[in-house]
């Protein structure tokens, strides 16, 4: 049993490398900017959506709310930057601190919260900060940010004549929210998720610190969005409130881990890698201008995908084996 | 800021309470019988809007009329909804909640770009009904006469309800079910006749509240978004389950809003409910009205 579950996580170690490998030679031979965006994209999804499974899939606390988490890291960033010139990697570095130490001044009153009741605590906080940022003057209220461009760089991380250092990056974030998670399920802490996840009292009642490893999971969770969102403001280069804090954006980053698989390690990126290339493709072949035939398909697509595999994609691959939990 | 000032906007912050009480009243019901939160529930308001809308528009019936037959209309979409989406949401094996929230989830995306599509993104809005634009005036306080009516119509829409849940062979069994779904089986109630109902009763309910809405409010494919996170917190503030609830929840969200909007700029005033809702749900995390 043991030996086929450590041979099970270096055999998902090993897949992973190879996807790694063979994503960061695509651009070799895909030279279309238009389709190195989606990529982009879908690396920035399948790393916010890992970070989003940490607390709601793995820990069981449905966040709809995660928006916050990356609007403060595109903000920390493009504020630090053009008020006091500080380099985004710094920026980032900060707004993942930022956000991680919100997201547990936050869980402190939220984690009592069960159910439903979290779930709208979460959203309403969210909303809260995107009206707050709206009002915010200092930081440009509703108009945003524009981030000035100094030069292509990895200094600056700016970029304007190629998606491809963009692209290498997202790679570099995917991975690491893959690692983290690959690392962090056969921890202390993963155990400790799955228990708090699938009975709450019961796992206190075997001495699971209930409370610690829900602001733990929030911790992570918020430090990686963040950085996504740091990236995210540096990749666009003008934020705004509602385009970095908007209540879309927490459905976005739950979404993938959902149609892919909720609590699984492969879920997340699964459903990135299915879901945001099929969006991003109907919204530019069939979308039209404000049609809203886009919105059908996708809308379709989610429902017919939790209605028929409500354990997520994942589950398609794990039917050969009956006794193995999906992953 | 004088008296009058604030006497007029708590009355007017009432007026539109007794409106978010009714909008949320059927997510209230529907929670209540079968612990789903219907997370399309702003698009069911939609909808109701829309209705009304091409109601007037083509048929010249003025909302008041409109409002009975929009909410029949809706009974029967709440009611297929249920047996088309819902009734296998709660069959899912694997991850109940989430499967929920997102199937629901993904009808109203599909139900926004429908409208999209079909009545494009404009926003419309019913001008020369019977009721639009008119103020009267009470004392010395100016009373919108479209919110008045929906007041009216809610208080009305509750007070109905209740009779309905407590002295109707169905609104017995609705509690019942609502009580053990296994057992009722058991004394010959089909569990999905009955969650069929409770869903056309929880549509009907929004689509009286959108009847009434139409009349004052702009129609446009998003509309149902502005208005369905201020239904779930009403909901919540009540207690989940709990009807009545969210009656006093929506006349408190009103007043917090009006409120709210006294002290803070208009575009903060949503800040005071979600504050409200945070600092109950802290301090009760069931809710004012939630038993378990």
């Amino acid at each position: 049993m043991d030996t086929s579950f450590a041979q099970r996580r270096r055999r998902d170690l090993i897949i992973a490398a190879c996807c790694a490998v063979a994503a960061a030679l695509v651009p070799l031979f895909v030279k279309d900017v238009y389709i190195q965006n989606i990529m982009v994209l879908t690396l920035m999804y399948a790393a916010l959506s890992q970070s989003w499974n940490i607390l709601s899939g793995y820990c069981g606390q449905i966040s709809l709310g995660h928006a916050l988490y990356f609007g403060l890291g595109a903000y920390t960033t493009a504020l630090l930057f053009t008020k006091f010139g500080v380099l985004p990697w710094f920026g980032m570095f900060a707004g993942g601190v930022i956000s991680a130490l919100i997201a547990m001044a936050l869980g402190y009153p939220c984690f009592r919260l069960r159910g439903h009741y979290f779930v709208i605590a979460t959203i309403v906080i969210a909303e809260t900060a995107l009206l707050l940022f709206q009002n915010w003057d200092w930081a440009g209220a509703a108009l945003g940010i524009d981030i000035p461009v100094r030069r292509d760089s990895w200094l600056y991380f700016q970029f304007t004549r190629s998606k491809l250092p963009y692209f290498y990056f997202a790679l570099a974030l995917a991975c690491v929210a893959w690692l983290v998670t690959w690392w962090l399920e056969d921890s202390k802490w993963g155990f400790w998720w799955r228990a708090v996840k699938d009975n709450p009292d019961a796992a206190e009642s075997l001495g699971v610190v209930v409370f610690d490893s829900k602001m733990g999971a929030a911790a992570v969770s918020a430090f990686l969005t963040a950085v996504g969102g740091s990236f995210y403001a540096q990749f666009v280069s003008y934020i705004d409130p509602e385009s970095v804090m908007g209540f879309q954006f927490s459905l976005l980053m739950a979404l993938p881990a959902v149609l892919g698989g909720i609590g699984t390690l492969w879920g997340p990126v699964l459903g990135a890698v299915v879901l945001i290339p099929l969006t991003e493709l109907t919204r530019s072949y069939i979308g039209g201008s404000g049609r809203g035939v886009d919105l059908i398909v996708y809308g379709a697509l989610i429902v017919a995908i939790s209605l028929a595999r409500p354990e997520g994609l994942i589950g398609l691959f794990s039917r050969g084996h009956p006794k193995e939990p999906a992953r | 800021m004088t008296a009058e000032t604030i006497i007029q906007s708590l009355a007017s912050g009432l007026l539109m309470g007794l409106l978010y009480g009714l909008i949320a009243a059927g997510l209230a019901l529907i929670f209540g019988l079968m612990d789903v939160v219907n997370f399309a529930h702003g698009e069911f308001l939609m909808i109701a809007m829309y209705a009304t809308f091409f109601l007037f528009a083509f048929f010249a019936l003025d909302p008041l009329l409109a409002a009975p037959l929009v909410a029949a209309a809706l009974f029967v979409f709440g009611a297929l909804v249920y047996l088309l989406v819902v009734r296998f949401a709660v069959r899912a094996k694997a991850n109940a909640g989430m499967v929920q929230i997102f199937s629901t989830f993904g009808l109203a995306i599909v139900m926004r770009g429908l409208a999209q599509y079909f009545f494009t993104p404009d926003y419309r809005s019913i001008t020369h009904s019977w009721l639009g634009g008119k103020t009267i005036s009470i004392s010395g306080i100016f009373l919108p006469v479209p919110q008045l009516a929906g007041a009216v119509v809610s208080i009305a829409a509750f007070a109905a309800l209740y009779f309905f849940i407590h002295s109707t062979d169905f609104g017995r069994a609705l509690e019942a079910t609502r009580e053990d779904a296994g057992a009722v089986a058991l004394v010959g109630i089909d569990k999905n006749r009955v969650f069929a109902l409770g869903w056309g009763l929880g549509a009907a309910l929004v689509g009286l509240a959108g009847a009434i809405m139409a009349i004052f409010f702009y129609v446009y494919p998003d509309v149902g978004a502005s208005f369905a996170l201020i239904a779930y917190v009403t909901v919540a503030l009540g207690g989940f389950g709990s009807v009545f609830g969210a009656f006093a929840g929506g006349i408190i969200v009103g007043l917090v809003e009006a409120s709210t909007a006294l002290i803070l700029p208009p575009s903060l005033k949503s800040v005071g409910i979600y504050a409200v809702y945070l600092l109950v749900v802290f301090i009760r995390p069931r809710g004012l009205f939630g038993s378990l």
